[in-house]
């Protein structure tokens, strides 16, 4: 069991909660996630980890409330206790001087960057980040973001916030103004993560996505989380999840993602259904 | 006296065929107190019994056989738990049809003694009264991480423990038992046992850490800083794929990923419990193993109308358990033999709906002396389907090999050790899957057993 000991209301569905983990805290490592079961009867999900305070012992975990594991870990409050978190899973992202680096978040993906893009700073990087959102609510995380980036650029889809438009609209003008990047860093939906992967590599720049493929174990033990790189598959939890966006086929990972598509909204209804019940 | 000679076995008893097909309730009822004595009776008593010889474990079976046959049920307990601390777990598991019961002698003449049944009986017997922890050595100060909670690992924990040793069990999942618990399903392996004996394990004196995926949360030189000795046992717990297109169609599994699913995760009461798992009208699974029949047998309890298992030898070849082809067959699964899947085809939104095979033919004994399947150029077998399991078997996790660059590993990731169970790195043991490959459950508690006395000696020595 493991306790909330902070939680913070990010957009209206996204939630950031800082749980005491200390085993987990002193070794995780950005680009890293843990494997939550928020409950007895709950499902095994990843989340990333955004961040770690070794002395405190705690991480910071964000998530936006989508189906019911999100919704049910959204529910918790500060004192309350999540039934299991593992990890730190995966392998974390390779951190060096690369030059320019250029960090793409989208929705809640930008709370995945943020860690690496701080990590990205401190090795001394010049960091450009872009960060977007369906609309001005749903941007998180700006602050943060801006204090650990040289260039900061903003989109939303309807153009409440910053410029109206992808953040991959932002790319495309990086890259044709001529600026030279040396990495780019991109984690958000998958269909953003495809589109940056297509912008980029007529321009052979080198691109990692953060896939967030379906999950078990996140140990190597299921392969629910298989996805094919350069024809090769493997699997993200424990060859991953970041992997070079050039070789990831995004199409299979889209259509896996739809797996249980019917079987979310079913559980989500029902669990939607108890919760008010509940409170009446 | 002269003893009668009784060939036929003392029938077991098993849930209704329509029970089995709904539920997961245990299928072998086991022997009552009456049936346990009749069939012990049948015992020739050998006194040079090869019996013993071909246990992994070399439980002294007549002895315990006999002490049944007088009704002497405590002594006869404590007679396995000489040699074996889970006896309700190998009544059910281990394939005594190609061990102990194989060379039985009155197996010349009619049916072996049911020996399995009679160990699972004793087994039984020790749940029902309540297992009760044994007196364990005075502490040696010696402390002793022991990764993994399947079969090895279990009895390693067991073993140091009641020399005295602190134990603490490393569990990537978040709950004990490795493949018993997320692997056999419940109607073959109650998981309230498994659970009897982690109690007992914990009862000794053993810490057990779940969520602990070792070579990310500690690797094994930091777990060398805090305990004497660290032992891997972590199993061959990663599927392996056929590698064929249109593997990662949406409707097709890893034999684990789907029994995961419903053995630790309970996707069997989904919607009660949150995670889903999707069977449709007509399963494929592929393979010829237990796991194979495991998983075809789940898909049946989740609803299917048809269960299929693929297989590319014939039946004789099978590496399955005789009992469980037997009790998939009664329930209902059908089998394609000398058939390999070549291709899955899928519909335009990515789900698999066929899966093609090539026929194949028996060509001359391999390597494990069963004759090798030979594609018929040519052939094809297409087989509709709405769900795939994947069963033919599963690699070693490369997780702690990975971390760990000291350690010697072979090409397949399993781990070099001594005929002792030491590793390359001092103070590093290893056994079970992990070293051999995927094996069988008997295995590993054996080599669990004999690599807990190295490490023993190792700890006593150094002292």
């Amino acid at each position: 069991m493991f306790k909330i000991v902070k939680k913070r209301t990010l957009a209206p569905i996204i939630k950031e909660i800082e749980v005491e983990v200390p085993e987990i805290a002193r070794k995780a490592k950005p680009g890293q996630f843990v494997i939550v079961r928020v409950d007895e009867r709950g499902e095994r999900i990843p989340l990333t980890i955004v961040d770690y305070d070794r002395c405190r012992g705690i991480i910071t975990l964000v998530f936006q409330e989508v189906g019911t594991s999100t919704k049910k870990l959204g529910r918790l409050n500060e004192g309350d206790y999540i039934a299991d978190i593992v990890g730190p899973l995966g392998n974390p992202t390779e951190l060096k001087r690369y030059g320019t680096v250029v960090c793409i978040g989208g929705g809640v993906g930008i709370s995945a960057i943020y860690p690496v893009a701080r990590a990205l700073k401190e090795y001394g990087n010049y960091v450009i980040s872009i960060i977007g959102a369906r609309t001005s609510e749903l941007l998180i995380l700006e602050d943060e973001v801006r204090s650990v980036s040289n260039e900061l650029y903003i989109t939303t889809d309807d153009g409440s916030k910053g410029r109206k438009g992808f953040t991959t609209d932002v790319l495309k003008d990086l890259i044709a103004e001529g600026r030279h990047i040396d990495l780019v860093y991109a984690v958000g939906p998958t269909i953003m993560m495809k589109v940056v992967a297509d912008v980029t590599r007529p321009y052979k720049i080198k691109t990692i996505v953060s896939l967030n493929p379906i999950m078990v174990d996140g140990s190597g033990m299921c392969g629910a989380c298989r996805v094919r790189i350069g024809g090769q598959v493997k699997f993200a939890c424990i060859d991953g999840p970041e992997f070079d966006a050039h070789l990831v086929d995004f199409d299979e990972l889209l259509a896996r993602l739809r797996m249980y598509k019917e079987e979310e909204k079913l559980s989500l209804e029902l669990y939607e259904k108890r919760v008010k019940a509940h409170e009446t | 006296m002269k003893r009668e000679i009784v060939k036929k076995a003392v029938p077991i008893r098993k849930l209704s065929i329509e029970e089995r097909r709904t539920t997961f309730k245990e299928v072998v009822l086991g022997y009552s107190e009456e049936e346990a004595i009749a069939e012990a009776k049948r015992c020739l008593q050998c006194s040079n019994p090869p019996c013993v010889k071909a246990c992994p474990l070399h439980i002294d079976i007549p002895g315990f056989i006999k002490l049944i046959a007088e009704g002497k049920f405590d002594e006869a307990l404590a007679k396995v738990k000489e040699k074996n601390e889970f006896p309700a777990i190998t009544g059910r598991v281990c394939p005594q049809e190609l061990l102990c019961q194989k060379v039985c002698t009155l197996g010349k003449i009619g049916d072996p003694v049911s020996i399995g049944k009679l160990e699972r009986f004793i087994g039984d017997y020790e749940l029902k009264r309540g297992l009760r922890a044994p007196k364990v050595k005075a502490k040696s100060g010696k402390k002793v991480a022991v990764i993994g909670s399947g079969p090895a690992g279990l009895m390693v924990a067991v073993e140091l423990a009641k020399l005295g040793h602190k134990v603490t069990i490393f569990e990537a999942l978040h709950k004990p038992g490795g493949v018993l618990t997320y692997g056999v399903p419940n109607f073959r392996l109650p998981k309230d046992v498994v659970e009897a004996y982690i109690n007992y394990v914990k009862d000794l004196g053993v810490e057990i850490k779940v969520d602990s995926v070792i070579g990310r949360l500690y690797t094994i030189d930091e777990l060398l800083k805090v305990y004497d000795a660290v032992f891997i046992g972590t199993g061959a717990g990663t599927p392996k794929f056929l590698g064929v297109p249109g593997e990662n169609l949406n409707g097709i599994y890893s034999a684990n990923e789907f029994l995961i699913r419903v053995n630790l995760m309970k996707a069997n009461e989904f919607p009660n419990y949150d995670t889903p798992i999707k069977v449709g009208e007509r399963v494929a699974v592929i393979g010829g193993g237990n796991v194979a029949m495991d998983a075809a047998r789940v898909a049946l309890r989740l609803g299917a109308k048809e269960v299929t298992v693929i297989y590319r030898r014939t039946e004789a070849e099978m590496p399955a358990r005789r009992e469980e082809i037997e009790n998939a067959k009664e329930e209902g699964v059908k089998f394609v033999f000398l058939a390999q899947p070549v291709e899955f085809i899928g519909d335009e939104s990515g789900w698999v709906k066929k899966v093609k095979c090539v026929r194949m033919k028996l060509g001359e004994p391999d390597e494990t002396g069963r004759r090798r399947p030979i594609p018929i150029p040519g052939s094809e077998l297409l087989v509709d389907v709405d769900t795939v399991v994947i069963a033919i078997g599963a690699r070693v996790n490369p997780l702690i090999q990975r971390t760990c660059p000291g350690l010697e590993v072979r090409r397949d990731g399993t781990i070099v050790t001594d005929e002792r169970g030491r590793t390359s790195i001092k103070r590093v043991y290893a056994a079970g899957d992990v070293v051999t490959g995927a094996a069988t459950v008997i295995e590993a508690l054996a080599a669990g057993r004999e690599v807990a006395e190295t490490i023993h000696e190792d700890l006593t020595k150094s002292a």
